[in-house]
């Protein structure tokens, strides 16, 4: 329907209010780290919560905006494309995540195999 | 022939439905109306202005009593329909009437949702949805007393505001931090936040609502925190539900609402549903231009035009509280690809945000003036491509749309000498020019000083350094000023002093005030702000934690592997047998890699799993140990040599004395990191000299040093004076402290404050010389430390603070 790849779906993941406003979760999935952030007006992004500087997990950076600053050397993404900006060049995964009506987080990640 | 419809709710959407099927398809319909409210339909959304005094109930009626009559309509006011028999085609309510249908509205609206507190059910809670609450709270708006509103949304403050117009005390409490935070971005909920309680109105914000006591009616509300507070009446505004019960009980389709398809049809195809009660797409609405826009389809889709069909639109939201000026209209997150356009005005109290999008508007977020609104909303669901040059002026609205965009330089030359620049203290452009030329300024500092235009709010310093290029040309740089960050034209001390002199408490508060570029600051600023805020106003600000750097947020220190270490204090690098036990138990437990001493006389335990740190402080907790604030910009370690206690060379008791420092001094925040030492004689074992604050011990007693450092720079400390007495030590040493703690620029060393403000010397002039002056600082800093010495492990520890931080989430299956 929303052109989704057959091997992927959306999870429920959490309440909108279990993520801190500007602030961010971690979860894990077959092995992959994921960071879930939520801005300031409550839109949630999700992406891989490993930066491609030095692998700093971007959960525990502080979010500004539609960006994370990395904790360990303070490269920004931004949460929505998943590039690094500034001068520096890197990209992350990311994931697609919303907000559904209830209130519920939802993630698009691959299937359980 | 005519059809029997049958409308189950007499509310704003199926009215416009019934309105517009008279209007074309006169005749066709036979209808009947249910109603549980034993009226006629009534504009809603006016019950504000009659809570408020500022309309009346007969002002506010829709359709008329002649209007059912002129249009054949049977209303059936008073009888609520209780259930719906399909297979007969008929409906019956309570009061036992009965009635067939060829086609069936459902128009239920919306329940209000109340939060089941304890208390919950006491007379004198309310909900705010039709004309009966609107009476109740008259009612008791008649009596006096306050009025809690729990919920800061658009219902809460409208009820609010009409409560206080009736003469209530009123109180609202938010479970968020900024007001109607799903409409507005933090800094127009600030501004709102402003504006009401300059009205009296009583906000607590961040507040959750543990119970209604009372006894056999409303006493009063009792807040998570303990707080309590008085109240003859609660109103609950939190929120709204799909009424929905109805239909699902007759076996429709229901999600969180009624589920419909584009012509407004349920999955029973002879039962249409319109209003809040209805899902489409996933979106309930709540608002009613979509709701009418259903409305009109609805009317199409009855009369058989295929070609009707609802589309999910953006919606746009006023506050209708008279004197607040407040708009928002779709889309004002921030997101990929997307820019923004920020509009300040402190001294008018204007805020305007712009949100784009491939050169789209997409939304837009106006307080303090909102006369453009609709111009910007149309634009917003238009769609239209905006060029560099509309752009440029975009903000300023409609009349200034069209006109020839304007270079910022050209515009300044072309104002007359008499132009007003700066508002707050009233300079005019010749002025400045003529300041410029007199005292042969090249900067903005030199502009301030002579002549005080920007020096207030500081809004007229893009004009001011406009009017300095027009002057100087190339000579002029005007990004010679180091401001704080991007986000903002002003520097350290000029946000530190307006912090105080505006009585600025919040970041929104500052971001607004100082006309911040951005909506919400950046990495740079945020932690600054928070920092100047936190010591500004001590027990009265409230930390921003998602402001903080990840080791203060978490009070442990981050590591290459996203691992954490842990230092526990060591008063004075002074342990225990049984600390090191359960030192040693910890790692064990806790599988910690890596144990080691510090260069700062302390253990450091490394490698510590994020989830697992919640345990390792409570075990720590248990010993007696408490955060070593190895992570913080906040005194770190007092290191101490062992003194006259046992070294034979000793003068005085250094560990002690150390000791001492350390309990008076830890938990508080500073600029930068602090770090103390203190020797027991000039042979200087524990290295005072090259710390932020040392003392060295000497038979005449105490010597104070200052401004040392040992790290990427290697300063030896300047030699602040000598004291005789321990009180007397400890008090310069607080006073220094507290200065640096009032002046220093975030991230800004002692010994890079002390070489700001004009070295030792100045320091020596404002501490030791001014005794007066050393004891207020010393008072204040005795005060700050009341709120600070809570020791941050603990709460976390209890689980009470922040455990979302140290728990992962799990996917739902
Ligand atoms: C653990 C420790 C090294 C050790 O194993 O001994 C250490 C470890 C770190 N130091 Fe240090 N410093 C440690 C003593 C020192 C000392 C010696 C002292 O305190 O006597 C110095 C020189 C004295 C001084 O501060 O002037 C020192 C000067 C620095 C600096 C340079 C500061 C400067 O203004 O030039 C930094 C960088 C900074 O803070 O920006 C730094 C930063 C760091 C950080 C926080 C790196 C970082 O930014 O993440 C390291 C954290 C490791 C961790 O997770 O625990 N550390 N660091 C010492 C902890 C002391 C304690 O018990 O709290
Ligand atoms: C105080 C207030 C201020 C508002 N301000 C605004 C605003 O500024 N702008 C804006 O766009 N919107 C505003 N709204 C929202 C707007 O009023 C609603 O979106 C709109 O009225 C919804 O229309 P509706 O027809 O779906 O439902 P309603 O108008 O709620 O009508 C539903 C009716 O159905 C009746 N009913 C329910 N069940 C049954 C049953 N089983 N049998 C018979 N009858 C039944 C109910 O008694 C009610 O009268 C405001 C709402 C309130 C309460
Ligand atoms: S000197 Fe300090 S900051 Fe540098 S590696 Fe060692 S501990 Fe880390
Ligand atoms: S690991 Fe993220 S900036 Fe270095």
């Amino acid at each position: 329907m929303d052109g989704m790849a057959p091997f992927e779906r959306w999870f429920d993941i959490c309440e909108l209010s279990d993520i801190p406003v500007r602030g961010s979760r971690r979860l894990e999935k077959d092995g992959m780290k994921i960071a879930i952030f939520r801005t300031s007006d409550d839109r949630v992004y999700a992406v891989e919560n490993s930066c491609a500087h030095k692998g700093g997990p971007l959960s525990e950076g502080i979010v500004h905006d539609c960006a994370v600053t990395c904790p360990l050397h303070n490269w920004v993404y931004d949460l929505s494309t998943g590039k690094a900006q500034g001068g520096d060049e890197g990209q992350i995964r990311t994931f697609p995540a919303e907000v559904r009506d209830g209130g519920r987080v939802h993630l698009r990640l691959a299937m359980a195999s | 022939m005519t059809k029997k419809l049958v409308v189950v709710g007499n509310g704003m959407a199926p009215g416009k439905v019934l309105e517009t099927l008279f209007e074309t398809a006169p005749g066709q319909f036979d209808v009947t109306i249910f109603n549980a409210e034993p009226r006629v339909n009534y504009n809603r959304i006016m019950l504000s202005p009659v809570l408020s005094g500022e309309s009346k109930y007969e002002d506010i009626i829709i359709h008329d009593e002649a209007w059912y009559e002129a249009n054949n309509v049977t209303l059936h006011a008073g009888e609520k329909v209780v259930s719906i028999d399909r297979e007969n085609k008929t409906v019956r309510s309570d009061g036992g009437v009965i009635e067939g249908y060829d086609n069936l509205l459902i128009a239920t609206g919306s329940t209000p949702f109340i939060i089941p507190v304890p208390g919950h059910d006491l007379p004198g809670v309310l909900a705010y949805r039709d004309l009966d609450d609107v009476n109740k709270m008259l009612n008791a708006a008649a009596k006096g007393g306050r009025a809690v509103v729990i919920g800061g949304g658009l219902l809460g403050l409208e009820a609010a505001a009409g409560l206080k117009l009736r003469g209530m005390d009123v109180t609202v409490i938010h479970l968020m931090p900024t007001l109607m935070e799903r409409q507005l971005d933090p800094a127009a909920g600030y501004l709102l936040e402003k504006e009401l309680s300059s009205r009296g109105i009583d906000i607590r914000t961040g507040a959750n609502t543990k119970e209604i006591y009372g006894d056999g009616k409303v006493e009063g509300v009792r807040l998570e925190d303990g707080t309590e507070i008085d109240a003859s009446i609660v109103v609950m505004a939190v929120g709204i539900r799909p009424s929905a019960q109805l239909a699902k009980d007759a076996g429709l389709d229901v999600n969180r609402g009624i589920l419909v398809d584009c012509q407004m049809r349920t999955s029973d195809p002879d039962i249409y549903s319109v209003g809040e009660c209805v899902e489409f797409e996933g979106n309930c609405y709540g608002l009613v231009a979509p709701l009418y826009e259903q409305a009109r389809i609805c009317a199409r889709a009855l009369t058989n035009d295929a070609e009707a069909a609802f589309a999910h639109a953006e919606t746009s939201t006023k506050l209708k509280v008279t004197g607040v000026d407040l708009f928002s209209a779709g889309d004002f997150a921030d997101g990929e690809g997307r820019d923004e356009i920020v509009f300040r005005d402190p001294a008018q109290g204007i805020y305007k945000r712009l949100v784009l999008q491939d050169n789209r508007l997409i939304g837009a977020v106006l307080y303090g003036e909102t006369a453009d609104g609709a111009w910007f909303f149309d634009k917003i669901k238009k769609g239209e491509e905006i060029d560099a040059d509309e752009r440029a002026t975009l903000i300023f609205g409609q009349n200034f749309a069209g006109g020839s965009p304007l270079d910022p330089m050209a515009a300044v030359a072309a104002l007359p000498d008499e132009a007003e620049i700066c508002g707050c203290n009233g300079i005019s452009k010749g002025q400045i020019l003529n300041a410029i030329d007199k005292n042969e300024l090249t900067d903005l500092q030199g502009v301030r000083q002579c002549t005080k235009a920007s020096s207030s709010c500081g809004t007229c310093t893009g004009l001011v350094e406009s009017l300095l290029a027009l002057k100087l040309g190339d000579a002029f740089d005007a990004s010679a000023k180091k401001t704080v960050c991007d986000c903002t034209e002003f520097g350290n001390d000029e946000v530190r002093r307006l912090i105080i002199a505006k009585e600025l408490k919040s970041i929104p508060a500052v971001m607004q005030e100082l006309g911040w570029k951005t909506s919400c600051g950046c990495a740079k600023c945020r932690p600054a702000l928070n920092f100047y805020l936190l010591a500004s106003w001590p027990g009265e600000y409230v930390d921003d934690n998602q402001s903080r750097f990840i080791n203060e947020r978490v009070h442990a220190n981050i590591q290459k592997d996203g691992t954490y270490s842990v230092v526990p204090r060591a008063w004075g690098g002074v342990t225990t047998a049984a600390e090191l036990r359960a030192v040693a138990d910890v790692v064990d437990k806790y599988d910690i890699p890596m144990v080691k001493y510090t260069g700062g006389q302390r253990i450091d335990m490394l490698g510590v799993k994020k989830e697992d740190l919640p345990g390792v402080w409570a075990d720590l907790n248990a010993a007696g140990m408490v955060s070593g604030h190895a992570y913080g910009k906040s005194l770190r370690t007092v290191k101490t040599c062992v003194g006259s206690e046992w070294c034979r060379v000793g003068t005085q008791d250094s560990t002690g004395l150390g000791i001492k420092l350390e309990k008076l001094m830890w938990g508080s925040w500073t600029p930068h990191k602090v770090k103390l030492a203190v020797s027991g004689c000039p042979r200087n074992c524990a290295e005072a000299t090259c710390k932020d604050i040392g003392v060295v011990c000497v038979d005449s007693g105490y010597q104070i040093h200052i401004a040392g450092a040992a790290g990427m720079e290697v300063r030896a400390t300047d030699h602040l004076t000598t004291v005789t007495t321990e009180e007397e030590a400890i008090e310069m040493c607080a006073a220094v402290l507290q200065a640096y703690r009032e002046q220093g620029f975030y991230l800004e060393r002692i010994y890079k404050w002390t070489a700001r403000i004009g070295g030792a010397e100045k320091v020596h002039e404002l501490i030791v010389d001014d005794v007066e002056n050393r004891k207020a600082l010393f008072e204040r800093f005795k005060y700050a430390q009341q709120f600070s010495q809570d020791d941050p492990w603990a709460e976390r520890a209890s689980g009470k603070v922040d455990a979302h931080e140290f728990k992962t989430l799990e996917l739902v299956e």
